[in-house]
């Protein structure tokens, strides 16, 4: 049903004064990928709504880095539709313009620049104009100080400003990593094990940061962390195989038959 | 946001700091007011004369430096290795001769208002694309926009394709050798494997004249200090620390909302410009511009001037540059037959052991000593 309601959306045009029943911040819709004959993903449909928080878990191989693949672009799939704000068809764009019209993405292995400073890396992320025309002129002001230590703040990296990244702990790249994405403004987050390899203290400051950001962004946590998903109080959806296999509160879903077939293995 | 904002000119001489300009002033001193001076006004058996040799020797390697930076800011910064960089510089070289072969005029073995190769082979008047060469202007120009076009189509394809590594480095180096082979042929209308050569002037003035010589030399020494007051700046904007980010983890960037492509055929476009106006500074001051230049091994030493001074530097491509061209042209009259060998040594030497060169090497020692 929302999946009718999100193609009239997009058939209308631009006809923004359409009152939109569905609130969505992406929709996939029967999404298929697949590697060498493998269906990573198999007509997999999803939708997320703004500003929820919701977390993605599933054993390995389930395709759940492949949807953030998908959603953001690094691969395309073989049928299906992905929109973004139920108007903008994410499959025509690059990666960078998917970044720019308001997805950001945290990979598995932290990805930051170890040669750059904390406060490099977040300028770098910083929401701007991303062509080279600005780049070449571009200065530091105060707008984007400000920012930086706003974030700097909220990431807990305060005294590591100028050191350089690679020197960092591995939860505090993580972070670091997290606090580029904030910088970027995105309206969606895609965090693929954002609490991996992180103490339990620093995973419990993590739960206490998103949990801060509900309602303000939408976010799509993938973890295998119970302990930490439990900590987020979120809607919990189960990939199996590529497509979903159910979806409820952490406890329901945890309780249901099928799932535990699934992780103890067949 | 925008207030209180330098104006750029002001930025851009301002990346280069204090001890840098210090330096450039130096410099500037002693290629501008002192060799000149000494090679014009000291008679040849002065003991501070300047010789011929040494003027046009350090000229030419001052034109190789400007190539090891112009390699520095693509390969150390933005970590593409090209092994097309002696096109470029010999691309530049060829459309500034093209000028110096128009101004030979009448004075040419066969007296003819054709270059002697033409006479040779019996053209009997210029081909299209040696229409308006004889003008000085017109073959700056040419400098200016035929190699960068060229740099701007071949990288544009090379990087929309995501070509990197290896990949790119050995389809550069056959872009290279296809130039070479065509500019061999006779029927390109570049004197074949003679090339150009016998210049007579430049504007109207001798090209063997001392002052000649000299105003060649300060050129050089100019267009390296330009480049490097040019890298220095790049490398300090934003712009320099995206590029860095692209080679150190292109994945993050492209997810930050940066496109690498338009970075990448940037900095590569104004890499291979500063080589062409390299090679047409190059080409008068040696008196001969031949395919030879487009050969595998020169792009080759190119990148090892780079590496033995130090990658990521801008300074020690200088230093690598002037390093192993000094040695060469000792090595090549002492022990002709050992260069390749030292050379190809001093690589593996400099790859083993000095990962940052000459540059790293000193700040090693700098550290040690203040231990």
């Amino acid at each position: 049903m929302s999946d009718t309601s999100v193609n009239m959306a997009h058939g209308m045009g631009e006809n923004l004064s359409e009152p939109i029943k569905n609130n969505s911040i992406l929709q996939l819709s029967n999404i298929t990928v697949s590697f060498d004959g493998f269906r990573a993903l198999n007509d997999l449909t999803l939708t997320f709504q703004v500003n929820e928080l919701r977390c993605i878990i599933g054993p390995n191989g389930a395709g759940k880095t492949t949807m953030m693949d998908v959603i953001t672009g690094k691969t395309r799939a073989d049928s299906g539709t992905v929109f973004f704000n139920q108007t903008i068809d994410l499959s025509n764009l690059s990666e960078p313009e998917i970044a720019r019209v308001g997805i950001g993405r945290k990979f598995q292995k932290p990805t930051i620049f170890e040669n750059h400073t904390v406060f490099e890396n977040l300028e770098l992320a910083m929401k701007v104009d991303k062509r080279v025309r600005h780049s070449l002129f571009a200065v530091v002001d105060d707008l984007t100080r400000d920012r930086i230590s706003d974030t700097l703040r909220l990431i807990h990296l305060g005294e590591h400003t100028e050191q350089v990244a690679g020197r960092l702990s591995h939860g505090q790249k993580q972070w670091l990593e997290i606090g580029m994405l904030l910088m970027q403004e995105p309206q969606l987050l895609l965090l693929d094990e954002p609490v991996a390899g992180m103490t339990d203290d620093e995973t419990e400051r993590t739960g206490e940061l998103f949990n801060s950001l509900k309602g303000k962004q939408s976010l799509v946590v993938v973890e295998h962390d119970m302990a930490f998903v439990e900590q987020l109080k979120s809607n919990v959806i189960v990939l199996h195989e590529g497509s979903v296999l159910c979806e409820g509160d952490l406890a329901t879903v945890q309780a249901n038959p099928k799932v535990i077939e699934v992780y103890l293995g067949r | 946001m925008k207030t209180n904002r330098t104006p750029f000119v002001i930025r851009f001489f301002a990346a280069t700091g204090c001890k840098g300009w210090l330096a450039i002033g130096f410099f500037s001193l002693l290629t501008f007011v002192l060799v000149p001076a000494a090679h014009l006004m000291l008679p040849a058996d002065h003991a501070l004369h300047v010789s011929d040799y040494a003027i046009t020797l350090i000229g030419k390697v001052m034109c190789y430096a400007i190539v090891a930076v112009a390699m520095d800011l693509i390969w150390g910064f933005a970590g593409i290795l090209s092994l097309g960089h002696g096109l470029f510089f010999a691309l530049g070289g060829y459309a500034f001769g093209m000028y110096l072969m128009r101004s030979i005029g009448l004075d040419g073995v066969y007296k003819s208002h054709l270059t002697d190769f033409m006479v040779f082979l019996d053209w009997k008047e210029y081909p299209w694309y040696w229409t308006g060469t004889e003008h000085f202007l017109y073959a700056v120009f040419l400098v200016l926009v035929i190699p960068a076009s060229l740099a701007f189509v071949f990288g544009y394809f090379a990087f929309r394709s995501r070509i990197k590594g290896v990949y790119f480095a050995i389809i550069s180096q056959a872009l290279t050798f296809a130039f070479m082979l065509l500019f061999f042929r006779n029927a390109t209308g570049f004197g074949g494997n003679n090339g150009f050569t016998d210049f007579k002037r430049i504007l109207g003035y001798s090209i063997t004249a001392p002052e000649m010589r000299v105003t060649l030399f300060a050129l050089s020494a100019f267009m390296l200090m330009f480049t490097l007051i040019l890298g220095r700046y790049l490398m300090q904007s934003k712009f320099g620390r995206i590029l860095t980010a692209i080679r150190d983890a292109e994945m993050r960037v492209m997810f930050l909302g940066y496109n690498p492509l338009w970075y990448k055929l940037f900095i590569w476009t104004v890499s291979a410009m500063l080589c062409a106006i390299a090679g047409a500074l190059y080409v008068p001051q040696v008196g001969i511009i031949n395919p030879s230049e487009m050969s595998t091994a020169n792009s080759i030493e190119i990148a090892i001037w780079t590496a033995v001074g130090g990658r990521g530097t801008l300074v020690g491509p200088v230093i690598g540059a002037f390093l192993v061209n000094l040695s060469k042209s000792w090595f090549t009259v002492a022990f002709p037959e050992y260069w390749l060998f030292f050379l190809g040594l001093l690589f593996v030497v400099v790859t083993l052991l000095l990962p940052q060169g000459m540059v790293g090497l000193w700040q090693k020692l700098r550290h040690r000593s203040m231990r």
